[in-house]
């Protein structure tokens, strides 16, 4: 070991922008720094071999004072020291005025933060321990059959557990599909049996039929898992969890003005499915032929009253149910009632299908009811169609396409539940309002679906709709539990093709977070971290801030209500870092510690000189590398700035807030993505409680006779880059405007 | 990782996987395949990684930039820890991308051999970039370039110099030259660069690899909306397609993200959109490209939010929005200035100063005509296609989707899959699902030797 390594660059304008040699002087002085070399252009070969060179001294760590690494790798695996990169370029000689005092003050001031955290930063020691190379599918439908396949075809043993007696969910309840292949023009058998039969036959795979999980402990790689089995109880292990519960469908019983239980002749789709696996259909009430069936799209869906959202399937299956009836029986006639039929992407093949039948008719508009007349005629009422008139459409049999709803638990009203029924039991203060919520919730007893053993509840937080939450667009399988991925109908209604490509999707994934936990690796979205938090323990006062603002559920407690880590859960987000009120947490490379003391290497300017200095800690996300594009195009922005970059909004611990003001900062901005419903927080909850700790913080400052405008928070997003430094140039005017900060002497 | 030099593609622990096209189904397919254990190579025709989503300004229903999404999975790619640190550990992993992926630009498949072992071997050919990875994208080049060309990436709206980065977020952040537009002998750049980075004389190159499994994610093209003759297109600068707009609307885009009408620059203040242009519709596209209808909501969505006095109106067959995108869907339409009318446009009459839209309001029943300022074309989606050898052989049907690649064992085409928009018109969540999948299906192929089973999971 050698110390710390500095290679400083001169290309791209550094030499000629900065005082390099007054750089060259800065790093020299600082602690545990070995070699300093100017380089003329590090990218270069004679660049490459300076690295090599000073990669094979064996540095403690190696600060490259050049570009931002998102531009230009540098380093190869033969680096195998920790590399600290300071993007001189793009944060100070592009972004800022060339040969200018302050250009190079900024420049001093980040070169000596690399050198901080080169410092400062632990060698990060991952966890590895064993892991279990099982994947527990909980559903045995299209989706967890999907599942199963695709993780013992990768060689994983596989345990699914099914509640029914038999595989197949509602496929079973099926024999004939709408297409999935091309021409998509005709229906498909069920592939049902030789998904079960080539399940049944593979030695990797374990089938629990008549059986739910009843709990589930640990976490990635060593999950403990109880069953509830026909013979009692079952205890396995699983590295990785996939749920597929699938969906039931919506309760005609609640769609009354739609005749459900008027007539026995208003029946689902559903049973629809059984009348033509049975045969011609006929009509319940007398058994004669159902020559004209009226079909009732969005029974329930689209409706703010009832389903909120689109199923998805039901156009299809209207589709296919109209024209296997027209099979079974030539002379029947089918109508069509839709808002809008949605028969999305090649499946248009299909709906052209159906128009082309003389004796499928559609009908656009909204059903306002049906109507069951006295001799138990029915007749469908339309309304806002064709024309704008009102149409009333006689059919001998009436099918609601009803929507599926997801076979996800609320875990917030389970967790509510169980934390009332621990109060109750532990005595004390709130004896009342325990026995409320429990008269409340107490139907909600039995409807759990993963038991987790977890500080936040025993299920998958849910979105709006009932669906387990995720980051929908760009990464579909993720939820907030590590380690667990949802498939097939429960993620969102699907049909079978997209239940079986979620399933193996989500198998995927249980199958990295097995192999990551066995590295002791960070799974999405700081892929590949090894270091998890520690806490220092003597000095915690069990106030639970950690454990309740986890946004992955990572932190169990004690019976003393101290945190509890399971490593392989943490996504590494830092937001119990920042949560923590008395600073115990820390990971080796971002801690209390590091940027505290990177708040405190930039010097105040004193008050005379007039130069501001404003902190601003930057999401690495998404501001700190539209800062680095801002570089990148030459936008240019006030120098007063020093960025540290933090690894999400919700990590910034206040003290820092508030050690940058005691040391006369004039001003802090935090920049970070926007919260709120369509959060862009990849922490899912971090800007969110960024923006509550801000609202405390704004209060200390106005008790300390400091305005609060000093601290702002500004959504940015990567694209921003063009506009960024427009925004940060007004918050310096502002804090300008309202004067230096009057601490600065002390 | 490098796009220039040799190609190195470790053999991950899962062996070798060829991944062709850099979009988000195939970008997502190479890193949840290197996080899986596969040492991956991506190819890319393009000189950019990142595809249609690149150029995207929005995604709905967040309304949130698409390159947010795209920076976690370049830094994926990338392995970097954070922005700034990178440590020894992750980089020695054996599950991840660092060291296991290898991508290249501007590189086709040519020729896929099956090999013995239920292997292939692939022969893979990259156009000349004439810049190389020395390229810092300081800028000398192009201020010293002499041609201006429209800008491919945002779709003629703007032109651009000969050698330029191919957009401002491109990554590799390298510099690119389109020789077809260059001056006959002109060597400015090459004397202006301080890095001595551009080479003009950059040959073609072969390169060749053996993979166990490929999965092609070639992606789509915007539907020509020159063939819409009837909707005015090419005829009336203001009438415009979906990904025109969103160039238009896009903060780096050839506007700045002001969202003018072309012809003359002026806010439009009526904004009419056309669902199914050319799509559902035996003349042209048969299908429907099953986004177009979120993506017209999400662009009057921020239309309206950028200009509170513009009136838009979407002219539908039927709205589809699958899911929970049907609550966005149903949002958009709370506005009072945003119509949704039922009926398809036959025609746009181009021939007076405001294009004027003629269709049949399913409500009314009436044959009816709206001007509008700006009209947008919601186009559909067409499977991207390549004359090399090894597409050729790929089965597709009638309409140029990539089908019958879930093939049994003993088929030449076994052991290759298909992911995304090139298998069917989907949206990119669907898409990275199908990618994700898609690595699955690999890595069973990848042991076993065999197809054990299909999208739909039948053995």
């Amino acid at each position: 070991m050698s110390g710390i390594a500095v290679l400083l660059c001169e290309g791209c304008e550094l030499g000629s922008a900065l005082d390099m040699g007054a750089l060259t002087r800065l790093a020299s002085g600082q602690q545990g720094v070995g070699t300093v070399k100017s380089v003329p252009c590090l990218c270069s070969e004679a660049g490459a071999d300076v690295l090599r060179e000073c990669a094979s001294d064996e540095p403690s760590a190696m600060v490259l004072g050049a570009c931002a690494a998102r531009f230009m790798p540098l380093t190869t695996k033969d680096c195998r020291c920790r590399i600290e990169r300071v993007a001189l370029r793009e944060l100070a000689v592009w972004s800022h005025e060339a040969r200018h005092d302050e250009t190079q003050a900024l420049a001093g001031d980040y070169l000596r933060m690399g050198l901080i955290r080169a410092l400062k930063s632990a060698a990060p020691e991952p966890d590895v321990r064993e892991v279990e190379r099982t994947v527990l599918v909980v559903g045995g439908g299209a989706a967890g059959i999907a599942a199963a396949l695709a993780a013992a075809g990768a060689g994983y043993r596989v345990v699914v557990v099914e509640q029914g007696a038999e595989l197949g969910g509602w496929l079973r309840e099926t024999k004939r599909l709408p297409p999935s292949r091309a021409p998509y023009r005709d229906l498909e058998p069920s592939p049902l049996d030789s998904l079960v039969n080539e399940l049944v036959s593979l030695p990797l795979v374990t089938v629990h039929a008549g059986a739910t999980v009843a709990r589930i402990t640990g976490e990635p790689g060593r999950f403990e898992v109880e069953l509830r089995t026909p013979g009692g109880t079952t205890a396995l292990r699983a590295g990785g969890i996939v749920q597929a519960t699938g969906f039931t469908p919506y309760d005609a019983n609640r769609l009354p003005h739609l005749g459900y239980g008027d007539s026995p002749d208003v029946v689902t789709t559903f049973e629809l499915e059984r009348m033509l696996a049975a045969g011609p259909v006929c009509r319940p009430s007398n058994g004669q032929p159902a020559r004209r069936i009226a079909f009732v799209q969005c029974a329930g869906s689209r409706d703010p009253a009832h389903l909120p959202y689109c199923s998805t399937v039901c156009c299809r299956t209207t589709l296919k149910q109209a024209l296997w009836a027209r099979e079974i029986d030539p002379d029947c006639e089918a109508y069509v009632v839709a808002k809008d039929l949605r028969s999305p992407g090649v499946h248009e093949a299909f709906y052209r299908r159906a128009q082309e039948d003389p004796l499928v008719f559609f009908t656009k508009g909204e059903v306002r009811r049906v109507k069951v007349g006295k001799s138990g005629s029915l007749s469908v009422e339309i309304t806002g169609g064709l024309l704008g008139d009102d149409v009333e459409l006689p059919a001998d049999l009436v099918v609601l396409a009803v929507g599926m709803v997801p076979r996800a638990s609320n875990n917030d009203a389970l967790r509510e539940l169980s934390d009332a029924r621990a109060a109750l039991a532990k005595g004390g203060p709130g004896q009342a309002a325990a026995e409320e919520t429990i008269r409340r919730l107490e139907v909600l007893a039995d409807t759990g679906t993963l038991g987790l053993g977890y500080r936040q509840g025993p299920d998958l937080p849910l979105d709006r709709y009932g669906f387990p939450d995720s980051h929908f667009i760009c990464f579909p399988y993720e939820t907030r539990r590590t380690g667990i991925y949802t498939a097939g109908a429960v993620r969102a209604p699907n049909d079978l093709e997209a239940c079986c490509i979620d399933g193996q999707g989500a198998a995927l994934k249980a199958i990295q977070a097995i192999e990551h936990a066995a590295e002791g690796l960070a799974m999405h979205p700081r892929w590949g971290d090894v270091a998890p938090p520690t806490f220092n323990l003597q000095r915690c006062t069990q106030c639970k801030r950690c454990t309740e603002e986890c946004p992955f559920g990572t932190l169990d407690e004690d019976e003393r209500c101290t945190p509890k880590l399971n490593s392989t859960r943490c996504r590494r987000c830092g937001i119990c870092l920042g949560a923590c009120p008395e600073r115990i947490i820390s990971f080796p490379d971002y801690s209390i510690d590091i940027v505290s003391t990177l708040v405190k290497s930039v010097p105040i300017p004193d008050e005379f000189e007039e130069s501001p200095r404003i902190l601003v800690f930057a999401c690495e996300n998404d501001a700190y590398p539209a800062l680095e594009m801002a570089g990148l195009h030459r936008h240019t922005y006030s120098a007063y700035v020093r960025v540290i970059p933090v690894r999400c909004l919700g990590s910034v611990n206040v003290i820092w807030i508030a050690d940058a003001m005691a040391m006369g900062y004039d001003g802090v901005l935090l920049l970070g993505c926007k919260p709120g419903d369509d959060t862009q927080c990849h922490f899912m909850r971090g800007s969110d409680l960024m923006a509550t700790r801000s609202e405390n913080v704004k209060q200390k400052l106005t008790q300390l006779a400091l305005e609060d405008e000093r601290v702002r928070i500004e959504y940015v997003a990567i694209t921003d880059f063009s506009t960024l430094g427009g925004r940060i140039d007004a918050f310096v005017e502002r804090i300008q405007e309202i004067g230096l900060n009057p601490f600065k002497d002390v | 990782m490098s796009d220039q030099g040799p190609l190195t593609v470790p053999e991950g622990p899962r062996g070798r996987l060829l991944v062709v096209g850099g979009g988000i189904a195939g970008l997502s397919a190479a890193i949840e395949a290197a996080e899986a254990g596969f040492g991956v190579a991506l190819v890319e025709r393009e000189a950019y990684l990142g595809g249609r989503v690149a150029q995207m300004h929005q995604y709905f229903p967040k309304l949130c930039p698409p390159l947010c999404g795209l920076e976690i999975n370049l830094r994926r790619l990338r392995s970097e820890g954070g922005p700034v640190s990178r440590d020894p550990r992750r980089v020695s992993a054996p599950w991840g991308a660092s060291g296991s992926l290898a991508y290249l630009t501007l590189t086709e498949v040519q020729e896929i051999t099956r090999v013995s072992g239920g292997r292939h071997r692939v022969r893979l050919r990259q156009r000349p970039r004439f810049v190389t990875a020395r390229c810092t994208a300081c800028g000398a080049c192009t201020s010293v370039c002499p041609v201006e060309r429209p800008h491919p990436f945002d779709l003629g709206l703007r032109s651009s110099k000969a050698i330029a980065l191919p957009h401002a977020a491109a990554f590799p952040t390298l510099y690119a030259i389109d020789r077809d537009a260059c001056e006959p002998s002109c060597t400015r750049c090459v004397s202006a660069c301080p890095q001595q980075a551009i080479d003009l004389g950059m040959p073609e190159r072969e390169l060749e690899l053996e993979v166990a499994a490929v999965i092609w994610a070639t992606g789509w093209e915007p539907y020509g909306a020159k063939a819409l003759t009837d909707l005015g297109f090419g005829a009336h600068p203001d009438v415009i397609t979906n990904l025109m707009l969103e160039r238009l609307a896009a903060p780096q885009g050839p506007t700045g993200g002001r969202i003018t009408c072309p012809s003359d620059g002026r806010v439009p203040e009526r904004v009419a959109f056309v669902q199914c242009a050319g799509s559902r519709d035996v003349d042209h596209l048969e299908y429907c490209s099953g986004v177009c209808c979120l993506a017209s909501a999400k662009q009057a969505r921020y239309l309206r939010a950028a200009h509170p006095g513009v009136d838009v109106s979407i002219y539908y067959i039927d709205r589809r929005a699958a899911g929970n995108q049907e609550r966005f869907l149903a949002t958009t339409a709370e506005d009072e200035r945003l119509q949704f009318v039922p009926g398809k446009v036959a025609r746009v009459d181009v021939s007076g100063r405001f294009p004027v839209l003629e269709f049949e309001n399913v409500a009314t029943g009436r044959l009816e005509a709206a001007t509008a300022d700006l009209v947008v074309l919601a186009t559909g989606m067409v499977p991207s296609q390549s004359d090399t050898p090894a597409f050729r052989e790929l089965g597709r049907d009638a309409w140029g989707f990539l089908t019958g690649l879930e093939a049994r064992t003993n088929e030449p085409s076994a052991g290759q899959f298909v992911a995304g928009c090139a298998r069917q018109p989907m949206d990119v969540s669907s898409s990275v699902r199908d990618a994700t999948s898609a690595v699955a299906r690999a890595l069973a192929w990848g042991r076993t030797g065999r197809n054990a089973f299909d999208r739909r999971g039948a053995p």
